[in-house]
């Protein structure tokens, strides 16, 4: 296991200061939650020391609801002031995790948690389960607050539940800082009436009594479990109370390593996802989609042919193609390689990487920084190619749509929106749509959008029966989503001693935000921020993306005055809201946005710079630091990782550094690009540089829920950033991606893998309550690595995955028909499939 | 329509299906046998490995009617049957006890496949090595969980090692 710290923050946490009464000095941050109903409230943080209100539900066994309110004002840190201060950026006190955090506060109190008469105590989160552990972390919180064993407690996915407007999205690594308060408090409120209905039924004062693993206590030793006073505990009539919450030194649960609570689930093969529920009629339905992106269909000549096949039992043409209906999956892919369909040409027919990369340089605006006397001009420009989210389990949904209602098992992380696109789709209300929420196979920014359900409920009308849809693994490839091409172009000037200015002109292909968040972030954030693009030009599809890249673009080095702009080329020319309409690429919010690539442009750039001016790259990022805690985790990874002891020739370190999610994070890594190294065979695998080890350093909120989920999240991060920077994309070709499997696309696999991992997280008095570690591994790896590899080759890669450009080390799958067809010689050819049995690597 | 007889986690089972249906489908859309998933289906991802007379296949590459009577599949939710006594098999165990999933959706292919490679590294009569999970082991985690993946796998691997019988 790789080590962290967790075991210092446990006993730096046992001895804060924690008596009734006893203010918490080094507290920095003022009225970090507000309060409504005119209970006590506090400025502060301390939770021994705050009130939060609540409700318990009217209902056959208690039920309670937490309500939080008011807005959320970060303090203000100046910026340090070495070498040449640079102008605080947006991020630096209000960011992405910030204007969600402030969403989901007015609903908070529409959430529960239920004590059952069996005992157990349940609980139906509002985030989606995509792999990151959420579910874990609130049964964690739910067990600490209520002193149950984690055994006890049931956490599910509440449906789509409209009535939370915004506070049913999960995304930007707030799940699990969005419900650490809200579900404590329902859970505390739950306890409380449990030891009042206890002291009631002896007789006694509710102080003589306390709770443990799951009973309530009295001092004689005599217990009551809650399932025994859950029905004595029950209110007839909603009522409103107050509560505190466990004071942060009695945590038992909270900040101990947490296994998966759906761990034996998922290794005996029982962890259930949409396409594996048991729904008898609900048939496997595919899609024939068309040969380039977002075209349609122009008519189907041969459909009766195609339904007379064995197995096959429906053929309609919905928006994005020709959906087939079968007794199995494999008759759909029969069924798609027989269709004959005629197909109008997408929006983006005729482009290529080359195209859209020239498209993409023209659209930089020009620079506005002028030189000063004495200064000299470094400028780089990187390119980043097209991705693809291709979480594991592809898009899918069950969809049940009868003539005036529709029922729909899916993942989503926004099933508000899933439920409102899917009801305007079918021409139904919202309210005659169930959405119900699915765990998914991953997620990435994936289930941001529900190209899966739309799918399915429009199959599911058209052909009056309930279907299992399915994409194929290709159809994602090459009509899903994920990040697109971007190019970085920074400019510094700097006298050789220290760096005057620094701007960064950043040009992407337009990155879908999906239906509604907009709405969200035009409601959360221009009132804190009325100069935001998106508060002067509301509406604007640009100003949204430009008011997400700037609450999270940081610059972490102080470079004098400092400018980060996003500009966007390819735009849809209306909205991609509701009608299931695209316009351009198929683009979302892939995990950590944009940064990956601004931080890999960053830091690139930043060893170049540091070499020009004849610095040690370590030693350079160090003094420019923008504060301490930049400082503190360069320093930390650069002691860590040993940064600069000797290495043979062709193997280099490489540091990346960067802040978000309330966490200041640094990589090193080295990364060996020896020759023999570079061209070692793996029967039809990318291999190149290899990266040997891993140290990565993040600082932590003052809590920090899992560490071992936390962990397992950095892990995961760094084996996406080790993809992005060698081997991970899609190559554009005639207006249609070119990759159709994962040994073309390229996501790392064991034979990239380093075998040295270590995980380093660094307690921290933040004045953020909780953070989020979901994404925020992925940009300091990938760009670690593509320095190291700079570093090693003695010449910087300007293109990112270095992979990129090194030719199609793959036999390009045909795109009509649109997906291939199942091999037959699979017990002859393990693990490698037959046509890798050949040594077709091309190693950049 | 053809018939097809084979057994699948101990269990004898008769299917009507065309002779071409990729077992994957068998198993999952006919018979709901869901712990193999689909990933690809082009032997690619090896998110549906399960075994077939105790050595890894995909399944999304075999036509059933390749599978005769005497054959034997074992999918993940068999998998601790073939270890002795009533517990997980051990290389389950491994994964519970370095918390190795996150998403879980390759996760049953991955032990079936790590089962497997130990399996033939110890008929090899060596340990496990990481050059053999680098070459071996093609299964995409798109979570990443590779690194515990290793420590579990060579946990896993030493547990097996107790084993009485072959698993």
């Amino acid at each position: 296991m790789a080590k962290h710290s967790a075991n210092a923050r446990h006993a730096r946490d046992g001895n804060r200061p924690n008596k009734p009464g006893a203010g918490d000095t080094d507290s920095t941050s003022a009225g970090s939650e507000g309060f409504a109903g005119g209970l006590a409230s506090v400025g502060g943080h301390l939770a021994d020391r705050r009130r939060f209100l609540g409700y318990l539900l009217a209902a056959p066994t208690v039920v309670a609801a937490a309500q939080l309110g008011g807005s959320l004002l970060g303090s203000q840190s100046a910026g340090a002031a070495q070498p040449v201060p640079s102008n605080p950026q947006v991020a630096d006190n209000y960011d992405l995790s910030d204007a969600i955090y402030d969403a989901a506060k007015p609903t908070s109190d529409l959430i529960t948690v239920q004590v059952h008469s069996d005992g157990t105590v349940s609980h139906e989160m509002v985030r989606t389960e995509v792999g990151q552990g959420v579910q874990t972390a609130i049964a964690m919180l739910i067990a600490e607050e209520m002193d149950i064993p984690i055994e006890k407690v049931n956490v599910t996915h509440a449906p789509a539940r409209p009535e939370l407007v915004w506070n049913q999205l999960t995304g930007g690594s707030t799940a699990i800082g969005s419900q650490f308060t809200p579900v404590r408090v329902a859970a505390a409120i739950a306890k409380g009436r449990l030891l009042d209905a206890a002291a009631a039924k002896w007789d006694l004062a509710k102080s003589e009594l306390t709770a443990h693993a799951g009973r309530v206590l009295r001092p004689s030793g005599q217990a009551l479990s809650f399932g025994e006073l859950a029905e004595a505990a029950a209110v007839t009539e909603n009522k409103k109370v107050s509560t505190e919450l466990k004071p942060d030194s009695d945590f038992k649960v909270i900040g101990k390593p947490q296994r998966r609570v759906d761990a034996m689930d998922i290794v005996t093969g029982q962890k259930e996802f949409a396409t594996d529920m048991e729904m008898p009629d609900a048939l496997p339905t595919m899609v024939c989609r068309p040969p380039t992106i977002n075209g349609t269909v122009k008519s189907v000549n041969n459909a009766d042919e195609v339904q007379n096949m064995p197995g096959v039992t429906d053929v309609a043409t919905i928006t994005t193609g020709v959906a087939v209906r079968a007794k199995t999956f494999g008759q759909c892919v029969d069924a798609i390689h027989a269709l004959d369909v005629s197909w109008n040409g997408g929006p983006v027919e005729g482009t290529s990487d080359t195209s859209i990369e020239k498209e993409l340089k023209d659209a930089h605006p020009p620079w506005v920084i002028p030189g000063t006397p004495g200064t000299k001009a470094f400028e780089r420009e990187y390119t980043f190619a097209f991705t693809n989210n291709a979480p594991l389990e592809p898009a899918t949904a069950i969809a049940d749509v009868k003539e005036d209602s529709a029922e729909i098992w899916a993942a989503a992380k926004l099933p508000i929106t899933a439920q409102g696109e899917i009801a305007s789709l079918l021409g139904l209300p919202a309210t005659a749509v169930t959405f119900n929420v699915v765990g998914s196979g991953g997620s990435f920014g994936r289930r941001l959008f529900n190209d899966g359900p739309l799918d399915a409920a429009e199959a599911s009308q058209k052909m009056g029966k309930p279907v299992r849809l399915m994409w194929h693994r290709a159809d994602e490839y090459r009509h899903g989503r994920g990040r697109p091409m971007q190019v970085s172009k920074i400019r510094a000037f700097h006298d050789g001693e220290v760096v005057h200015s620094l701007e960064n002109r950043y040009t992407s292909v337009f990155t879908d935000f999906g239906h509604g968040f907009g709405d969200l972030m035009a409601q959360y954030y221009t009132s804190v921020n009325p100069d935001t693009p998106l508060a002067t030009n509301p509406g604007s599809a640009l100003a949204l993306s430009q008011t997400i890249f700037e609450l999270t673009a940081v610059w972490p080095y102080s470079m004098g005055p400092t400018k980060q702009l996003l500009m966007e080329v390819r735009q849809p020319t209306e909205s991609t809201g509701t009608e299931h309409n695209l316009t351009t690429f198929n683009t979302t919010a892939m995990r950590q946005v944009y940064n990956p690539n601004v931080v890999a442009a960053q830091e690139l750039f930043v060893d170049e710079l540091a070499n020009e001016m004849g610095r040690d790259r370590y030693e350079f990022r160090r003094e420019f630091a923008k504060d301490d805690k930049f400082r503190e985790v360069i320093e930390k990874v650069a002691e860590a990782g040993n940064w600069g002891r000797s290495l043979p020739d062709g193997v280099a370190q490489g540091i990346g550094v960067h802040e978000e999610y309330k966490q200041h994070a640094a990589c090193l890594v080295e990364v060996d690009c020896r020759p023999e190294t570079v061209n070692r065979k793996i029967p039809g695998g990318t291999t190149g540089p290899r990266v040997l080890r891993v140290v990565f350093v993040s600082t932590v909120a003052r809590h920090l829920v899992n560490p071992l989920g936390a962990e397992a999240q950095l892990q995961g991060g760094i084996m996406d950033g080790i993809s992005l920077a060698q081997t991970n994309s899609l190559h554009l070709k005639d207006g249609a991606f070119l990759e159709g499997s994962y040994d073309d696309f390229r996501y790392t696999r064991q034979w990239n893998v380093p075998t040295d991992v270590q995980v380093i997280l660094l307690p921290e008095d933040s004045e953020a309550e909780v953070g989020g570690f979901g994404e925020v591994g992925v940009a300091p790896t990938c760009a670690a690595v593509a320095c190291a590899i700079g570093a090693a080759r003695g010449s910087y890669p300007n293109y990112l995955p270095i992979s990129h450009n090194a030719g199609i080390p793959f036999e390009v799958k045909p795109h009509d028909p649109p997906i291939p067809q199942s091999p037959t010689n699979g017990l002859e050819h393990y693990p490698a499939p037959a046509k890798a049995s050949e040594e077709t690597s091309l190693n950049p | 329509m053809p018939e097809h007889s084979f057994t699948v986690n101990g269990r004898q089972v008769t299917v009507d299906i065309e002779d071409d249906v990729r077992m994957l489908w068998v198993l999952r859309d006919v018979l709901g046998v869901t712990g193999p998933k689909y990933g690809c289906g082009i032997n690619v991802c090896k998110a549906c490995t399960s075994h077939y007379n105790g050595r890894a296949f995909n399944p999304c590459s075999v036509p059933v009617s390749k599978i005769g009577p005497d054959d034997e599949i074992t999918t993940i939710e068999g998998l601790a049957d073939t270890a002795p006594g009533e517990d997980l098999h051990p290389m389950q165990e491994a994964w519970l006890e370095h918390d190795v999933a996150q998403c879980g959706y390759c996760q049953p292919g991955q032990i079936m496949a790590a089962v497997d490679l130990v399996k033939k590294v110890h008929a090899e009569g060596r340990d496990l090595t990481d050059a053999d999970i680098d070459t071996n082991m093609r299964n995409v985690c798109r979570c990443g969980t590779y690194y515990r993946i290793r420590q579990a796998m060579k946990d896993g691997a030493e547990r097996m090692k107790g084993m009485k019988k072959g698993g």
